[in-house]
């Protein structure tokens, strides 16, 4: 019981230390400290995982010169980031240019604070978490735009109104997919969407929403536009090198460089996070009586979102790049009309609660199956697949 | 509770102030987002919880970004600014803005809340739960409408920016560009 409360009972002890007026503003200091502690340590260990994992998936060794096996890489890019040169370009509206990456990161950090990360870690129970998850995510885009804009730059406007369009046209099946979830579970509340995963079948299943037909499309539909919010590949197209030098951080240098690198890193946690809560059980052990053991609840949400980060990493090693309208099609025509789909197949799912397993499944895997088929070859149908012309580059 | 008030009223108008009288339209238009942003916190003052972060996720997220949008897909990438005034802009300024304000007034008072307020009634606990309903039985049909009305207007906006038929859709040598 000590390994699952100590972080609890030690911020108990600290807010103890303080007279009574003071109590609530430390308690909350606390919490704030340890959040930013742990994700900017994942954050560190992240990038070097996903130099890493690339080097391995691209067959080269990674970086391997900082300490053993490359371990200190982290450490060096910190130092390296901090000590460069912070250059503002002369026309650039310089306000605005400041602001950006501060009216970035601030939101996207204020997202943690609604996650379960375990049975007893909990920073705020909203009533209306998932909105405040979502609301503080849309932040994101009015930070993209200042950025761009206020650089003077054309790639870096451009990169912006891609980042943009972007987020609005994934927004939506994000937003969708995980409207199954609160239909299911009842509450807008993270704490409560966790619980509503309590317990397994003979002990064994657990009953996590992925693990539902509604829910295994409303996970791959979440993850398919998570990937997309926080720009990472294949949709990365607001920062493509190869096309618009770096999107809307062309003209950042220095440590606000590195601070957009962080808020894209803390987009992917924090939506990885709610991934994990939404459809992989939150804190809960991958086989129910496993909860019951010493290991603390948070091991298995970090296993979790370590998890989610490797195929973010491992998409990013395996897909090329979409282009602008592909991107556009795939969420307008595909995404949010399958979102739309699994949100009918919820409320199937929901009054045929009194009909045998095998057939509720049955039902649903073919409400599902079927518009997604059809979806995909009438999307398929004018497509001739041959070689391809670049027009520009014979 | 009364100073965070103070602050936020500051904060609010005075980014408003900046809206109006901001030379360049895009800041204009950022101020115009921080605004927003203030309101909402002024309802998380209140307690209203859910109302706040639709404010923040809906003018935040979607009306702040539309009005980006419209300003940079139509002048000069809002780089230079470019106010000018009319003789008579002023006037008409001054005269929506009173007109915005009758009817406000109006609407909030043949509202019952402010006798509510008067009466001293405690105020309900309102959660996300009972909103839910409430939208779902006693309000279905303003809800309906104005999801009808919304999606007549994106119907509109689709059929203003499909592509026409001939010619369009191609690329420079003929060659039918793809979808997907």
């Amino acid at each position: 019981m000590l390994l699952e409360t100590w972080l609890v009972q030690l911020k108990h002890w600290m807010v103890n230390l303080f007279p009574a007026g003071w109590q609530p503003g430390v308690g909350s200091l606390v919490s704030v400290t340890v959040i930013l502690g742990v994700f900017a340590t994942l954050f560190a260990v992240a990038t070097l995982l996903e130099r890493k994992g690339l080097g391995r998936i691209q067959n080269r060794p990674g970086p391997n010169r900082v300490g053993p096996w490359g371990l200190f890489q982290p450490v060096a890019d910190g130092i390296k980031m901090l000590t460069k040169e912070d250059i503002v370009p002369l026309t650039a509206d310089q306000v605005v240019h400041f602001l950006a990456p501060i009216v970035l990161l601030a939101p996207v950090t204020l997202a943690f604070a609604v996650i379960p990360f375990g049975r007893k870690l909990v920073p705020i129970d909203l009533d209306a978490g998932l909105l405040f998850f979502f609301a503080v995510g849309s932040a994101a885009e009015v930070a993209a735009f200042m950025a761009g804009w206020s650089s003077h730059n054309k790639y870096s406007l451009l990169g912006a109104m891609r980042a943009i369009a972007q987020m609005i046209s994934f927004e939506l099946p994000l937003v969708i997919s995980t409207m199954a979830v609160i239909m299911m579970s009842g509450s807008l509340s993270l704490v409560e969407i966790v619980r509503a995963q309590d317990g397994g079948v003979f002990g064994l299943i657990p009953r996590w929403h992925v693990l539902t037909p509604w829910g295994l499309a409303g996970f791959l539909i979440f993850f398919t536009a998570a990937l997309a919010e926080s720009n990472r590949s294949p949709f990365d197209l607001p920062e493509g090198e190869s096309e618009i030098i770096g999107g809307f951080m062309t003209e950042y240098s220095g440590f606000k460089y590195a601070l957009f690198f962080m808020g894209e890193y803390f987009g992917m946690f924090a939506v990885s996070g709610l991934a994990t809560t939404l459809f992989l059980g939150g804190w809960h052990a991958p086989l129910p009586f496993l909860d019951r053991t010493l290991v603390p609840s948070f091991v298995w949400f970090f296993g979790k979102l370590l998890l989610l980060l490797f195929v973010f990493i491992w998409l990013r090693g395996t897909l090329p790049r979409l282009r602008v309208d592909q991107l556009m099609n795939f969420s307008w025509k595909f995404l949010l009309p399958l979102a739309l789909i699994n949100l009918l197949v919820v409320a199937l799912w929901r009054f045929t609660a009194s009909w045998p397993l095998a057939g509720r499944w049955a039902l649903c895997l073919v409400a599902l199956a079927a518009p997604f088929v059809a979806l995909g070859a009438a999307l398929m149908r004018h497509r001739h697949w041959k070689p391809r012309h670049y027009r520009y580059a014979r | 509770m009364k100073s965070a008030f103070i602050v936020l009223v500051l904060v609010i108008l005075t980014s408003a102030a900046a809206a109006v009288w901001l030379r360049k339209l895009v800041h204009a238009a950022l101020c115009l987002t921080a605004t927003f942003a203030g309101l909402a916190a002024l309802y998380l003052q209140l307690g209203a919880e859910f109302v706040g972060f639709a404010q923040i996720l809906i003018y935040v997220g979607a009306v702040a970004m539309l009005v980006i949008f419209a300003i940079l897909l139509t002048r000069n990438a809002g780089m230079t600014p470019e106010v000018r005034w009319s003789k008579h802009s002023g006037i008409i300024g001054t005269a929506i803005g009173l007109l915005v304000l009758g009817c406000l007034l109006i609407s909030l008072s043949a509202s019952n809340g402010i006798r509510l307020i008067a009466a001293n009634t405690p105020e309900p606990t309102i959660n996300v739960q009972r909103m839910g309903e409430q939208l779902m039985t006693r309000c279905v049909l303003p809800l309906e409408v104005l999801g009808l009305l919304l999606t007549a207007a994106m119907i509109g906006a689709v059929i203003l920016a499909m592509p026409e038929k001939h010619g369009e859709g191609l690329d420079s040598d003929g060659r039918k560009i793809d979808e997907l």
